[in-house]
């Protein structure tokens, strides 16, 4: 089939970019949306012109380097997936795709649709780790955990940093990032000796990032790849509320 | 800064005084609308204009008063505040060429719009009554039997007003704005300071629906009924 795109095209994070129009013909169905593009680059390398830069890496939904806005929406139009997971099956002969990057004050454009999210790595190194050493493997099964609290740990240990929510956000907020990470590790024993530093820490850097503030919309909880729940911002804000009224940090 | 301080600049510290404002004009409401709704008995308005000399000298009300427009401007300007930084924050509000709004509903979607219409109304309403009762000496005094003093006859002022097309019409638009709000703003406001839970997120999501639909139903009636009845 053949297949109409119109991409997002920016040589760099200084110059102003606009929307070119693309096609590809004899698409597969069984490609994904990001195969597509890789055969739209062969074409256009071979053209001598320059090929459409966008971030992927594992290409089976678990890296979150995807970023990418289908259709104005990040990670395409399905439920729980990422673009790489996103196949051309759910696309007809003639339609037109619209490709851009995930949008927000703190993710920078770099070129096309690849966008700086070096922003979340300055959350995680506030906070985002337990600083002693939890030991080997067999060490892990010294420590009882309780099978409810190990499984809300588990859904929210999902999130794969990949900053769909942020896209989604009419806030550009970051919140269910930051209350995925906040969750997965004070909900644990391990997590726990740190839980108000990191959750005053994490908090602090999100704001100095320039992140938004979370009006409770939900688009994050409906784009985001691992199906995150935003009952865990609640729990981001009673964390953050315990920290800043129980605790010695600052 | 110190601890407290950085907690009130925080993202999260600047939600939280939204959600603590917003519910306490939200418990306002229901005062007011319990009040109002007096304006209902068919008693040329007696009940009512007890109900507001009392409401007007009792020294514990009135300390409320002052705290509740206190309230209602910190409300108005950190929410004003706010919705910019978070337009910046997003990247303009053109951020993708090809829009989506499936994930956002008109109610969350445009709460500083409904802010400030909430907020035109709130300085016409308190022009039109408020500041007549207070600060002017326009009203008729009236004495009830059984009563010692004289109060202000501020339900005839309503009962006029109120025979205007243009100022229902006003007012049941702006109570529309309200229901917009609160559909969004009531759960929102629960879900801020954390109390919201995977065991009643229904019951707080229906409760804020029926709330932001019952209360501006209330205050809308009161101009329309006076219009066709009285
Ligand atoms: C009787 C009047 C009002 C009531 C009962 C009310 C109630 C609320 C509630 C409960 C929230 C949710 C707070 C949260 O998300 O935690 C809210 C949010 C908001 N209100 Fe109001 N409000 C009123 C008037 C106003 C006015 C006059 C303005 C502005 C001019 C305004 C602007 C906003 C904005 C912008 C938000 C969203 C903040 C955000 O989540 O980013 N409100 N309101
Ligand atoms: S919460 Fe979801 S959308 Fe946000 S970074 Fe994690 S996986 Fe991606
Ligand atoms: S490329 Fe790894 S999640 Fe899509």
């Amino acid at each position: 089939m053949k297949i109409n795109l119109k991409v997002w095209r920016q040589k760099n994070e200084n110059t102003a970019g606009k929307m070119v129009d693309y096609s590809v013909n004899e698409v597969s169905p069984d490609m994904s949306i990001l195969e597509m593009v890789d055969v739209l680059n062969d074409d256009l390398i071979r053209k001598g012109d320059d090929p459409i830069a966008f971030d992927h890496d594992c290409r089976e939904g678990i890296c979150g380097m995807c970023s990418m806005v289908v259709d104005g929406r990040p990670h395409g139009p399905q439920h729980g997936a990422t673009t790489c997971q996103l196949y051309m099956r759910n696309y007809k002969d003639g339609d037109t795709i619209y490709l851009e990057p995930f949008r927000a004050h703190a993710f920078p454009v770099v070129k096309d649709l690849v966008v700086n999210r070096g922003a979340f790595d300055r959350i995680i190194a506030a906070g985002g780790f337990i600083s002693v050493s939890t030991g080997q493997a067999q060490d892990a099964n010294n420590l009882t955990v309780e099978k409810a609290v190990a499984e809300r740990a588990m859904d929210v240990a999902a999130c794969i940093g990949c900053g769909a929510c942020v896209a989604a956000c009419p806030n550009g907020s970051a919140m269910l990032f930051v209350s995925a990470k906040v969750s997965h590790l004070n909900q644990l024993p391990q997590g726990k000796p740190e839980a108000s530093r990191r959750a005053i820490n994490m908090v602090k850097q999100m704001d100095a990032e320039g992140f938004g503030r979370c009006s409770n919309v939900g688009a994050c909880e409906a784009e985001c790849p691992k199906e995150i729940s935003i009952t865990n911002i609640a729990r981001l804000n009673r964390e953050y509320l315990k920290a800043v009224f129980t605790s010695t940090e600052e | 800064m110190n601890w407290f301080q950085s907690f009130l600049v925080s993202s999260i510290g600047q939600k939280i005084i939204m959600s603590l404002t917003g519910i306490f004009l939200m418990l306002f409401l229901v005062v007011h609308l319990v009040g109002n709704l007096q304006l209902l008995h068919d008693d040329g308005g007696q009940a009512f204009n007890l109900y507001t000399y009392f409401m007007t000298h009792n020294p514990l009300i009135k300390t409320v008063s002052y705290l509740l427009y206190i309230t209602v401007l910190i409300h108005a300007i950190q929410g004003i505040l706010i919705t910019r930084k978070n337009q910046a924050s997003a990247g303009g509000m053109n951020r993708y060429v090809k829009k989506s709004t499936y994930t956002t509903t008109l109610a969350n979607r445009y709460m500083a719009f409904w802010g400030i219409l909430i907020f035109i109304f709130l300085v016409i309403h308190l022009k039109d009554f408020w500041y007549v009762m207070k600060f002017t000496s326009d009203l008729e005094m009236v004495t009830y039997p059984g009563e010692t003093h004289e109060v202000k006859n501020l339900y005839q002022r309503v009962a006029v007003e109120f025979k205007e097309l243009w100022v229902v019409i006003l007012y049941v638009v702006c109570m529309v704005a309200l229901a917009f709000h609160l559909a969004h703003g009531f759960w929102s406001a629960f879900q801020t300071i954390g109390a919201s839970h995977p065991k009643y997120l229904r019951l707080l999501k229906t409760t804020g629906k029926i709330f932001a639909f019952l209360i501006p139903l209330g205050f809308a009636l009161i101009p329309v009924l006076f219009y066709l009845f009285k």
